[in-house]
């Protein structure tokens, strides 16, 4: 096959995963344009991924949700809750932000784990118990702020997690030389994982892409890491918050690639029953996947409060809807067993690039929130569409 | 002369067009061809039915058969395939299913489409509601459906609910919906799949008196005996062509006959013998064998006794419902929570399965009966199937081996003739044979010395069935002891050394295959 129909090929084969990075590239240039090139500089696109980090990680648990058939309606208060409390262990109980964390994680999963009880053991369905779930924290966040209102935070440490940028060492050329340095490792270790991957297929005598493809692949995707390093080493640099964000997608990737966990959640949600002659325990797998959301709830609430270097009374309001939106965007689908964590990033990334442009541009708020339901329900109809063509 | 001889032509002409289209045929499909992206599902094929006969199609799974019935119904529109449809003398457009119905054809499909809560008389006239006004008028449904009910032969109040009748009963509602809708022409797709020998005989009993009413009807069957039963005529296809007609007047009609035209070579034996049988020790034995279900509140199982040996093949025969999945389920790691009394041994050893888990790794493996409903992941695609039950043969310390998958995949798609364009193509997509065998292969990756299978070859044709008896041999042969369940008596008595009849969840009887014949087996499962 000459190099053109080899491509051609494997666009059609991924055209949902490719259609949406597409459609990421497309948004980006047309705001670029619009806005004359602002959308794209250093400090905005620094912003935006920031703006992007808690819903991220809302998204990726949630993709997992969804993917075993079931909802989360909860997360969104429960992350305003524990973001509460992670800012009364701070200011009140002068708790270490070293022990905060860890403590908020835990408990995070622990609530996580009670829904997974209550759907999988008692057999409530998950959008009633976490709708109860949602109505609790959302109490419970008013009971613990109605006295102070607003807690507001003053550790540096903490406040660092949503604001700060890691350590440059040295400028060269105005540029953050730290984050050219991550930039760079992360395309070494791209195209190495790449080539090692390619020559194990090899020796099993696998059929592998061409030369040609491969490296046309390895340049184009190293040139984008390398461009995006770029632009956030003009600004400040990686954010804390970005780093987490790849950290949890990477783990959170390899987990459900790689491992055996990742392929019984994917069959648990393909078909429960089948799962369950499988010798696979679909209880388990539900309260690990519940457990892994609420877990990441908390993390969502530790980024919010440290973003806005405080826990409010309203905090958390429908982030559990912009989470669900992102998922759909990256390609779950309601009826089990499908969907990709890199995909629910992408969907998050293109909500706030939505956002972001568009508050660029001056749309109003009205405008804003009917193109991005626009774009939702363009997003399922394109993975409607070319699941069909497939069949 | 020349008037008359144009006189006698034009005579001529009308006395045979006339004749042809005063129709003996009902229903005449000529040259229909219709491609899929890459495949010709039909060429030319050409199908006719005359007025008032049962005609079977039949072929192997992909033969065309299906794609054929929805080109008919509507299912494709027009323009969307090549060739005339002449229905009752007109040439036919459909656009969709509705047009077809309009004209008189009603389809019946393999999975039943009715609405388990609602009652009888509400599903008979589901979407052709009858109306008063803009009201519906429940009087007059319900006395239409009662006459319906008698039509069917179906003695149940039309008030009783869907979910309270069994499976053939609720095949009868579906024919009774059918013929609300003036049908001239029915098309049934497998009725019999799911039915029982009495259901079976029950619903070809029907379909001769709907005949002499004058109602013509087209049977997809893999059910040979049935076809030789009932059929008035018999098109054979395969791979998208029409191979040949064949005629019950003329005697023309054998199973023989059948099955060479389908798979296009002679099969000697439908199931292959076995040479050397080598059976070894007592490898799995049951006894006071009892599976109480709280939920239907009854036992499923009861008291049974059973022994399996290595190298054997164990028949289970017996009616739907007479408990014989459920038996296998309790064997199987219990995954419907039974409340189990009794014991069971294994290799000598007393054991307890509290999870299907434990069942595979004591070296037990159930291929269920409904290979969609519990068996596949039908949106994953073939490797991941095969490797979905024992993972661990694929991984070490939980992470994947992603091109030993690919190995494994390979291995049991070369072994067990599974066909398919490649590893990565989606389960669901696969025909009902292909299916079996990637299920198949799932758990003959688990390793397993003893294999339960459920109704192996429901649904499949005879070729995908002749490989699957194939395996099973081999099976044995390397020293595993099989299960086998199924309803289908010839299979039990082609392929068993030993025969348990199973009725109201007891073990009736056991037969040896020297013992065991059709009736010996249905009187010891009608008991």
């Amino acid at each position: 096959m000459n190099f053109f129909g080899e491509a051609k090929a494997l666009v059609k084969a991924n055209i949902r995963d490719y259609g949406m990075y597409i459609a990421l590239i497309v948004i980006m240039l047309t705001f670029t344009i619009m806005t004359n090139g602002l959308f794209m500089s250093s400090r905005n696109i620094s912003n935006l991924l920031d703006s992007a980090g808690y819903i991220a990680v809302l998204a990726v648990g949630m993709t997992l949700v969804i993917v075993i058939r079931h909802i989360d309606l909860s997360v969104g208060f429960l992350a305003g809750f524990l973001g509460a409390i992670a800012a009364i262990f701070l200011t009140q109980m002068g708790v270490s932000v070293w022990i905060t964390i860890p403590v908020i994680l835990i408990l995070g999963a622990l609530i996580g784990l009670v829904n997974g009880v209550l759907i999988a053991k008692i057999g409530i369905p998950a959008f009633v118990a976490t709708l109860a779930g949602m109505l609790i924290f959302r109490g419970a966040l008013l009971q613990v702020t109605e006295k102070t209102g607003t807690i507001i935070v003053k550790d540096d440490q903490f406040n660092a997690i949503g604001n700060g940028f890691i350590p440059s060492i040295m400028q060269l050329n105005g540029l953050h030389l730290l984050t050219l340095l991550v930039g760079l490792v992360g395309i070494l270790l791209f195209v190495y994982n790449e080539i090692s991957t390619r020559r194990n297929k090899m020796t099993y005598g696998f059929e592998v892409m061409s030369n040609g493809l491969f490296s046309t692949k390895l340049v184009l995707i190293s040139a984008i890491i390398g461009y995006i390093t770029w632009i956030l080493a003009g600004y400040n640099g990686l954010s804390w918050t970005v780093i987490i964000m790849i950290v949890v997608v990477v783990i959170y990737h390899f987990l459900t690639t790689k491992t055996v966990l990742g392929r019984h959640i994917y069959a648990v949600g393909s078909n429960p029953e089948a799962a369950h002659l499988s010798g696979i325990n679909v209880q388990k797998i539900t309260y690990i996947v519940f457990g892994s959301m609420g877990m990441l709830a908390a993390l969502s609430g530790i980024l919010f409060t440290s973003r806005l270097q405080s826990a409010t009374t309203t905090a958390g309001t429908l982030f559990e809807l912009d989470a669900i939106a992102a998922a759909y965007v990256g390609g779950v689908s309601s009826a089990g067993g499908v969907g990709k964590v890199t995909g629910a990033v992408i969907g998050a990334i293109v909500m706030a690039s939505l956002s972001s442009g568009m508050n660029l541009l001056g749309v109003g708020i009205s405008y804003q929130y009917m193109i991005r339901g626009g774009v939702l329900a363009g997003a399922v109809i394109f993975d409607v569409m070319t699941r069909k063509q497939r069949a | 002369m020349i008037d008359l001889s144009i006189t006698i032509s034009l005579f001529l002409f009308v006395l045979v067009r006339g004749g042809d289209s005063m129709s003996e045929y009902i229903l005449e499909m000529n040259n229909i061809s219709k491609e899929f992206p890459g495949v010709k599902a039909l060429s030319n094929v050409n199908f006719k039915v005359k007025k008032g006969e049962i005609h079977c199609l039949v072929g192997e799974n992909g033969a065309g058969k299906s794609t054929l019935m929805k080109v008919l119904s509507g299912v494709y529109p027009y323009g969307n395939y090549t060739g005339d449809i002449v229905f009752e003398g007109k040439v036919q457009q459909f656009n969709e299913i509705t047009d077809s119905v309009k004209a008189g054809i009603g389809i019946i499909y393999q999975e039943l489409a009715l609405f388990p809560d609602l009652t009888v008389y509400e599903n008979i006239f589901a979407g052709n509601e009858l109306k008063k006004g803009p009201f519906v008028d429940w009087n007059k449904t319900i006395v239409q459906a009662t006459e319906l009910l008698q039509k069917v032969k179906l003695r149940v109040t039309p008030e009783t609910l869907i979910k309270e009748l069994g499976v053939g009963k609720q095949q009868l509602v579906e024919i009774a919906k059918a013929l609300s809708k003036d049908v001239n022409l029915l098309i049934l797709d497998e009725p019999t799949a799911a039915l029982n020998e009495d259901d079976s005989e029950n619903l070809l009993v029907l379909l001769k008196e709907l005949k002499n009413q004058g109602i013509s009807c087209i049977m997809i069957s893999h059910k040979l005996k049935e076809v030789i039963n009932i059929a008035d005529k018999v098109t054979v296809l395969r791979d998208g062509q029409t191979i040949c007609t064949l005629d019950a007047s003329n005697g023309e009609i054998s199973e023989n006959v059948i099955i060479k035209n389908m798979v296009g070579r002679d099969i000697e034996d439908i199931y292959p013998k076995r040479l050397d049988k080598k059976i070894g020790e007592t490898v799995l034995e049951l006894s006071n064998w009892t599976a109480y279900d709280s939920q239907l509140g009854r036992d499923v199982v009861k008291n049974a006794q059973l022994k399996v040996k290595k190298g054997e093949i164990i028949g289970i025969a017996g009616l739907m419902g007479s408990g014989r999945t459920e038996l296998a389920l309790s064997i199987f790691g219990n995954p419907k929570n039974y409340k189990i009394q009794g014991n069971m041994k294994m290799f000598g050893e007393t054991k307890v399965l509290k999870h299907t888990s434990e069942a595979i790794k004591a070296g037990i493996a159930y291929v269920t009966e409904d290979r969609k409903g519990d068996g596949l992941f039908l949106l994953q695609d073939i490797k991941s199937n095969v490797s979905a039950a024992h993972l661990k043969g694929i991984s070490s310390k939980g992470i994947l081996n992603l091109n030993e998958e690919v190995k494994v995949g390979t291995a049991y798609k070369d072994s067990l003739y599974i066909k398919a364009s490649s590893l990565e193509q989606i389960v669901g997509k696969l025909s009902g044979g292909n299916q079996q065998k990637v299920s198949l292969g799932k758990w003959l990756f688990t390793g397993p010395k003893i294999l339960i299978l459920d109704e192996p070859t429901r649904g499949i044709d005879v070729g995908a069935k002749f490989e699957i008896y194939t395996i099973m041999n081999e099976l044995i042969n390397e020293g595993m002891s099989i299960i086998m369940i199924s309803s289908e008596l010839g299979e039990v008595l082609g392929m068993s050394d030993r025969i348990y009849v199973m009725a109201e969840g007891s073990v009736k009887g056991e037969l040896t295959i020297e013992e065991a014949t059709q009736e010996t087996i249905m009187e010891l499962a009608t008991q």
